[in-house]
């Protein structure tokens, strides 16, 4: 097959990736969207753990058919390789040294495991870089434990900040929430990688902790315990700094909007789009510290005022009249929100075996060299011949030997 | 790495998190404040718990690394010194509302034309597009606007918020990891650009398998309490569990990983005093959470959730890594700072406060390098603490500082 040429800042760059699950999708994305040939090694022997979740096409489990794995991506080349096999093994190494960049998120031991340790690559190639993106970092006493978004939202601590007073600690509905925080803190060290090298002509590994990245992002939280000894509460949906703040019932069946008033102006402003304007001189509420103190009544008396009305009404209001207000948005409204579809975070592509289907594109925009949509996601293994025969200039012939061993299983 | 790099950093909390990464990648990263200090230092908590410019805790937190100065910008003279120190960039990160800095004559294309090379990051609530180019935020409407709200909380109950805000975490991060995009362009071009971040945008890129479900099935993704929706035809899949002393994240899945994990729980469930024979029966390799029955899954729970609630999360979890099952035990801050993978990481760095007499404890660094030092090296500047420093660098002499003082533009 004949690749779609890639532009923009990465073009040229190739990347070999061990990369599954979330976490290694999306730090491959900002590469991949950006232009780089990004070649994903996965294997019909252990698929990865996306492309066995829900929601599929047809609602038929199937590996090239997952909703979840192909929504994440895009733009990806997938080679498949029985790593149980040596000479898959050598086909990695071989593709290892070549790439500008090694990158991996397995548990700690694997790549050891296949000879593809950092110390092992360093002496093939002195000036590789290698970044690893493990739940717990490669090294330490965790090193073995397995890890994935779901429990690692808890061991960072998050769930403290959510939930009512009194009640059980909630997950963040985005369940593998922490999935998109270290790709993040992972692309921006790798890059700074690529220009060190370029520079000094050092490569260097890498070693990132999803577990400790997680808690760098919420780090004034650890400093408030360590000076004040105080640990985070649960506070429902209220502010300290703000009254009203909260999420607010509306007409339709589980619509809800938010709104959050931080100052006296903007509480007066609420209270004359309400129809009640004598509230803002109301002792009960005239002040943030008395809203404060009486945000039941508060929370009942807009709640009462917001429930005749849409959200979108709600927001569209409060927000011509300058207080901070939101439509509670649900899938189908993130599906199609004006605002989103502008900033083309969706991208709609023809795939083989999804039909038309939306795929995820990027999250910011660069002005003069935007991300953009080549390929669709892959099928497991699509690659395979391209990147072998093509990019590594395998012959035919020894191409069809090591498919009839099951090296591309 | 980034050791040769200027950032010009003008954000308020909505961007901090951009030129905090930047600076533990070495790059010098100047505060820029408005004189008397950034509002942000009012957000707490606060050093020993006053509420002070000085003690803001969340302002050490994403501070730290950098320089700081302060600067009217609005005014023509601060202006002109802005100039001066973009001359000297490669990065300046902002997060006014749309549009301001183009009012002010300090546009990308503005400052481009001043220095062809510089990269500018712009953080907002929604974009600069419409509808919702104007529209005010809070943490709040943004992480509403941007699905996650919806989808937490009890099934039964309103969509519950994370009290700390996040989206301007997310876009933070955006920022940083556009501007290095921008970078590494430059350096083959020349050319600079701008980057444009979007809070809302920031915090929807990750919604799990929400709008693809939506799309395929035609169905949203509901809040499910302790449980997570989306992953099975006919049940919820519990990731909340109560243990002895506290809550434990665990989550019954298939694949190679549950497998993995599962048959372990499995093996450790016997040794700990017995498991059932179902589970002991169960065929981890083919399990499937997309068509497990009810029946299957109360079977499973059932036992699971007993053993849990026989011991104390960090039981649990001393047990859970040598046997490799995959656990998440709830921590609390303090179990944080006390626990024994992270210390022996070194993720935990005392850094002075001179000030204050004291030394706080923050996260060490968000990465590992095995060239360069990428650590919180030093404490967040004082108001205006590197004016006659910074000033002095771009050519300023002490008369000009005085004068500069004295119309309050620094």
């Amino acid at each position: 097959m004949e690749m779609n040429k890639r532009e923009g800042v990465f073009s040229g760059l190739t990347i070999l990736a061990f990369c599954w699950a979330v976490v290694g999708p999306l730090t491959m994305k900002f590469f991949a969207d950006h232009g780089a040939t990004v070649i994903r090694v996965e294997t019909s022997k252990r698929p990865c753990t996306m492309r066995s979740s829900a929601p599929y096409k047809d609602n038929v489990p199937n590996y090239n058919k997952g909703g979840y794995f192909n929504y994440y991506n895009s733009n990806i080349l997938s080679l498949s390789l029985n790593m149980q096999l040596p000479e898959a093994r050598e086909i990695a190494k071989r593709l290892a040294v070549e790439c500008d960049v090694f990158m991996e998120n397995y548990t700690p031991g694997n790549m050891e495991k296949w000879g593809l340790s950092y110390e092992e690559l360093k002496k093939l190639r002195p000036e590789i870089i290698m970044m690893r993106q493990s739940g717990y970092g490669s090294w330490g006493p965790y090193k073995n434990l397995p890890a994935f978004g779901m429990v690692l939202v808890p061991i960072a601590g998050l769930p403290n900040f959510i939930g009512w007073p009194g009640k059980e600690p909630l997950p963040v509905g985005v369940s593998a929430y922490t999935d998109c925080i270290s790709p993040r803190f992972a692309t921006a060290a790798l890059i700074a990688a690529l220009d060190y090298r370029k520079k000094t002509g050092k490569g260097q590994l890498l070693d990132l902790s999803q577990f400790e990245a997680a808690i760098y992002f919420l780090s004034p939280a650890v400093l408030d315990y360590d000076i004040n000894g105080r640990e985070p509460e649960r506070i429902g949906n209220s502010s300290p700094y703000a009254a009203p703040h909260g999420v607010y019932p509306c007409q339709g069946d589980d619509r809800w909007c938010t709104i959050a008033v931080s100052d006296d102006e903007e509480w007066a402003s609420l209270c004359r789009e309400m129809g009640r304007p004598e509230y803002a001189e109301d002792p009960r509420f005239n002040t943030l510290a008395s809203r404060k103190q009486n945000e039941d009544e508060l929370n009942r008396l807009i709640g009462e005022w917001t429930v005749g009305l849409t959200a979108e009404d709600v927001m569209e209001r409060l927000q011509a009249a300058g207080v901070p207000a939101g439509v509670v948005k649900n899938a189908a409204d993130m599906y199609n929100d004006p605002q989103l579809r502008k900033r083309n975070i969706y991208w709609p592509m023809e795939h083989s075996e999804m039909g038309m289907f939306t795929h995820l594109g990027q999250s910011f925009q660069l002005s003069k060299t935007p991300s953009k949509a080549y390929s669709p996601s892959p099928l497991l293994g699509e690659h395979t011949e391209y990147i072998c025969t093509k990019l590594l200039g395998m012959p035919d012939e020894e191409f069809i030997d090591l498919m009839q061993k099951g090296v591309f299983e | 790495m980034l050791n040769h790099c200027r950032v010009l950093d003008l954000t308020d909390d909505k961007g901090f998190l951009c030129g905090k990464t930047l600076a533990d990648l070495g790059a010098d990263v100047i505060k820029i404040e408005r004189p008397g200090g950034d509002p942000s230092r009012k957000i707490g908590g606060f050093w020993k718990d006053v509420p002070d410019p000085e003690k803001s805790l969340y302002w050490f937190a994403y501070n730290s690394n950098k320089r700081g100065i302060t600067l009217n910008i609005e005014s023509e003279e601060g202006r002109e010194v802005f100039i001066k120190l973009v001359r000297t960039a490669d990065f300046v990160i902002e997060s006014f509302p749309p549009g301001y800095m183009d009012e002010l004559g300090l546009g990308y294309s503005k400052l481009s034309e001043i220095n062809k090379g510089i990269i500018m990051a712009s953080i907002t609530p929604f974009g600069t597009e419409e509808p919702y180019r104007d529209y005010k935020d809070s943490d709040i409407v943004v992480m509403g606007m941007s699905g996650t709200l919806y989808q937490t909380g009890e099934s039964d109950g309103p969509p519950v918020h994370i009290s700390m805000p996040q989206a301007c975490l997310h876009a933070g991060l955006d920022a940083a990891v556009g501007v290095m995009m921008a970078y590494h362009y430059r350096e083959m071009t020349g050319e600079g650009q701008h980057v444009d971040v979007s809070m809302q945008q920031s915090a929807a890129w990750f919604q799990a398998n929400a709008v693809p479900t939506w799309e395929l099935n035609r169905k949203n993704l509901k809040r499910s309490g302790a449980f997570r929706a989306g992953m099975s035809r006919q049940v919820g899949q519990r990731q909340v569990w109560p243990c002895k002393d506290g809550y434990l994240f665990f989550n019954v899945i298939g694949g190679r990983t549950g497998a993995k994990s599962l048959s372990a729980l499995v093996e450790w469930m016997e040794a700990d005093g017995g498991a059932t024979d179902f589970l002991r029966n169960m065929d981890w390799d083919n399990f499937d959470m997309f068509t497990v029955t009810k029946e299957e899954m109360d079977r499973i729970s059932g036992p699971v959730g007993e053993f849990f609630l026989r011991h104390t999360s960090k039981e649990l979890l001393a047990g859970a890594v040598p046997r490799g099952v995959s656990i998440g035990p709830l921590s609390s801050m303090g179990d944080l700072l006390n626990d024994e993978c992270l210390k022996e990481r070194g993720f935990w760095k005392e850094i002075e406060h001179p000030e204050l007499g004291a030394s706080i404890t923050y996260p060490t660094e968000f990465v590992k390098s095995s060239e360069v030092d990428c650590s919180t090296r030093f404490r967040a500047p004082l108001i205006g603490e590197h004016n006659e420093e910074i000033y002095n660098e771009i050519g300023l002499s002490g008369q000009d500082l005085i004068k500069l003082k004295q119309s309050g533009t620094i």
